[in-house]
């Protein structure tokens, strides 16, 4: 494009790549980094999105694997166990599994999943690798904290699994953790070492997800290229960066609460606990209150909800529309919608909390604040389905998992909708269908979001295509088997069969759905078997995978004019400046379906509509102002 | 964004908490907004103990107890510490190296007493029979620990920043050209000033 050549001739080379914010008089962007530099200790952006993404991905198979485990023992109550003795050793009791393992599976497969890999291996890889080079800027706000945030992760993430090796085995309570299960460790072998460790490693979590998080609003608000304005961002960056601010407003919280829950486990202070009598002996503990927990939980666990889920709606919202060829539907809608979302987040945790006794007209108001979350998420689903609409619809994986992301959405959310009355509530609190919501809502949606992700901006980490075929397999496979692992779980759970219960043969009354307990084992079995081919695609792309070309998905945002292995500061030369929003694709008048953010509008003549004529003036003002002076970002 | 540049455009930044490039026309340089962002968030860490206190007080089974006499100097001396802290911007910003030096010197030695006395507080509790933890301590008395001990906590982040700064204050890498450090402590240091006025109001209004 003329407007690149000419950024190149104004090229300075101090700024063509914008590291160095520690170590200026170290080395500059020529000379070659120590191994250690780029890819362990690195602060380029997209080096520690990779370094995210490959443990994310690690900790999703161990998470699933663990899922595996505890669905044999529920969908085959009788099975013997003796073969897994070489993995499981002592927790194999009698050729049976352990129930206090099977507690601490259920724990730790919740905590993995929602924190370590659908906050930290979402957020983390696509915030990092998309922000800087959808905004158009060198790399984040600092380097060094991004750093930081990865290494912290790292260190949560270690502690986390050593936890699953200790004698006392990991923390057991529930990922929710309450008091006073989780704050005695008489109370369960779970609750000792275990415990300890789990809070430490989310404390250190809590650390690093807040670097992140500022560093990404930061980013966001001060370094975007001249002419990105906040209604010409992608919808990706939006959705980051609300994720960001519920994540710097919420996540403190969390903090808070362990901390309380530290010094009642280990200084003997009785902020959760009170009037406590273990093998009939009082504990000291006085004048707790465990419903305190809850709250301060559930004030980060609900909008935890949210950071999981929205970076996953920003994906998709790019790549239906990149894939339908065709202008998202609704962009400021979506915005408004999301905004929506991210406020009501914080309003509406106690709808966790109806059968904790909390007054009945509380209840209803907090009923009513969650049925308001209907509405945005409504505009987001029919906004998706008005995109894809008579679109050019071009079947990627990508788009595969995107589309099977709003089927997901809407059957988890409909549900959704019957559990946020309290009345209901009364009824499916602590079963199966709750279980079987929010898999689909937030865990396989958000997944089926960081699916899209990885296979949509797998060309532009590594330079290389993965294999679409397998693609194609992966994704049927697994939007059928999610379907058929949590659709039958409704059912169990209208019938009242609760959760995290080791096993329902003990019991007539829960003995009528073994085989269709079997049957989402099988299910469950089948759909994580195909992860694996996702495993192996992943990692034999990464470096035998066919070539990728610069911009393969012939998409308008900025991070496709970066070249195709960039380096760290992303573009050689000067950044590209922004002329439009990042959706004008099959533009009426354009000759191709496409026109990338960085084409002015005197060069689209032909397609401009009249409004669009009238920016030119400014555009070429803008244009001069860029060529002047082209460090500075407007 | 438009953006009000006069601010930036003076204060070319270098150093370790900066960039080497040139300072673009922002609505704000990153690192100072960073800084706002992490008192964002830990407003949010002393807004979840105070609700929780709240919370838990209106269950009842609460104890009644004065607070430490002490921490009505120590509310004094951190105020005078924000005061010596701006004393030392001020003088960085006008080149006034050495009153920059004295005043940098005495925040830092304000500060460790604030944090002694803090301490002290500590002591002053448990001699009127109100305890952390244990049989007789109660959630009314926990809270005061935790509030005070989160709050050194964040004064010790601040503490490492004014190492730093007092690192480059003598070497001379702190002066009217090159304020965006200094800035970023002292932004940090004032709030954790306001920040304690704020919880020594709240238990006085609420013990």
């Amino acid at each position: 494009m003329a407007t690149q050549d000419v950024h190149a001739a104004t090229l300075d080379h101090a700024h063509a790549a914008g590291h160095g914010h520690d170590h200026h008089d170290d080395h500059d962007e020529h000379h070659e980094q120590s191994f250690i530099r780029k890819y362990v200790f690195s602060e380029d952006h997209k080096i520690i999105a990779k370094q995210f993404l490959i443990t994310g991905l690690l900790w999703a198979l161990l998470g699933g694997a663990l899922s595996m485990l505890f669905r044999l023992q529920l969908g085959f109550p009788n099975m013997d166990w003796t073969w897994l003795k070489p993995v499981l050793g002592n927790w194999i009791v009698d050729n049976k599994l352990d129930p206090n393992f099977y507690l601490a599976m259920v724990t730790m497969h919740g905590t993995i999943m929602v924190f370590f890999v659908l906050t930290a291996g979402l957020s983390g890889t696509f915030s990092n690798f998309l922000i800087p080079l959808q905004v158009g800027a060198r790399d984040m706000a600092s380097g060094f904290l991004n750093m930081l945030s990865y290494w912290f992760f790292f260190i949560s993430s270690a502690l986390m699994l050593i936890s699953l090796f200790i004698e006392t085995g990991p923390a057991s309570g529930g990922w929710v953790i309450y008091p006073p299960l989780s704050a005695l460790p008489q109370a369960m072998p779970g609750s000792g070492m275990g415990m300890t460790l789990w809070l430490t490693s989310m404390a250190i979590f809590i650390a690093s997800s807040l670097l992140g998080s500022i560093n990404y609003i930061s980013t966001v608000i001060n370094l975007r290229t001249r002419g990105m304005t906040f209604t010409r961002m992608p919808l990706t960056i939006w959705a980051f960066f609300l994720t960001a601010v519920i994540g710097i407003l919420s996540f403190p919280v969390l903090f808070s609460a362990a901390l309380l829950l530290i010094f009642d486990r280990s200084f003997g202070t009785s902020f959760y606990l009170s009037e406590i009598y273990i093998n009939g002996q009082p504990l000291d503990n006085m004048g707790g209150s465990p419903i305190l927990f809850q709250h301060l939980f559930w004030f980060l666990g609900h909008p935890e909800v949210y950071i999981v889920l929205l970076p996953a709606l920003g994906i998709t919202s790019e790549v239906i529309a990149t894939m339908s060829r065709k202008p998202i539907f609704g962009y400021r809608a979506m915005i408004g919608s999301m905004i929506v979302i991210a406020f009501l987040s914080f309003i509406v945790w106690a709808h966790h909390m109806f059968v904790t006794g909390m007054n009945p007209f509380l209840g209803t108001i907090f009923m009513f604040l969650t049925l308001i979350i209907a509405v945005p998420s409504a505009v987001k689903a029919f906004n998706y389905i008005t995109t894809l609409w008579r679109g050019n619809i071009i079947f990627t994986p990508a788009m595969l998992f995107s589309i099977g992301l709003v089927s997901l959405f809407i059957s988890g959310g409909l549900t959704g909708i019957a559990l946020g009355n309290s009345a209901i509530d009364i009824q499916l609190h602590d079963t199966y269908f709750v279980v079987a919501h929010f898999h689909l809502v937030m865990g396989s949606a958000s997944f089926f979001g960081m699916m899209a992700g990885v296979y949509h901006w797998f060309p532009k980490m590594f330079g290389r295509m993965m294999n679409e075929k397998l693609g194609y397999i992966h994704f049927w496979m697994t939007f059928a088997g999610v379907y058929l692992v949590f659709f039958p779980m409704h059912y169990i759970g209208i019938s009242g069969f609760p959760r995290r219960y080791y096993s329902f043969t003990s019991y007539d009354t829960f003995n009528m759905y073994q085989d269709l307990n079997s049957f989402i084992s099988v299910a469950a079995i089948i759909t994580f078997s195909s992860q694996l081919i996702f495993g192996f695609n992943f990692f034999y792309s990464i470096f035998r995978g066919r070539r990728a070309t610069q911009n393969p998905w012939l998409s308008n945002s900025l991070e496709w004019t970066a070249p195709i292995n960039a380096g760290h500061g992303n573009w050689v030369g000067a950044i590209p400046n922004v002329y439009r929003w990042p959706y004008d694709y099959s533009k009426p008048g354009h000759a191709l379906d496409y026109i990338p953010q960085n084409v002015p509008h005197w060069e689209t003549v032909e397609s401009n509509l009249d409004h669009e004529n009238d920016l030119i003036a400014f555009e070429r003002e803008m244009e001069a102002e860029a060529l002047a002076d082209p460090q500075s970002a407007h | 964004m438009k953006s009000d540049t006069t601010a930036n455009y003076q204060q070319p930044y270098d150093g370790a908490l900066v960039t080497e490039e040139a300072a673009p026309v922002l609505s704000m340089h990153p690192k100072k907004f960073l800084m706002w962002l992490i008192i964002v968030s830990s407003i949010m860490v002393f807004a979840a103990f105070t609700s929780a206190y709240l919370v838990r007080r209106g269950e009842g089974n609460w104890l009644t107890f004065e607070l430490p006499p002490i921490f009505y100097i120590s509310s004094v001396v951190i105020v005078l510490s924000s005061v010596t802290m701006h004393w030392a911007y001020y003088s960085a910003s006008k080149d006034n190296l050495l009153s920059l030096k004295i005043a940098i010197l005495l925040t830092a030695v304000l500060g460790l007493l604030f944090t002694y006395m803090q301490v002290q507080g500590w002591q002053q509790l448990v001699d009127v029979g109100v305890y952390f933890g244990g049989k007789d301590s109660n959630p009314a008395g926990s809270f005061v620990y935790v509030l005070t001990a989160v709050h050194i906590g964040h004064l010790a982040l601040a503490f490492g920043l004014l190492v730093i700064i007092l690192y480059r204050v003598f070497t001379y890498q702190v002066h009217a050209k090159n304020l965006a450090a200094i800035e970023i402590c002292t932004t940090f240091w004032h709030f954790l000033g306001a920040m304690w006025l704020y919880l020594f109001v709240f238990l006085l209004v609420n013990h």
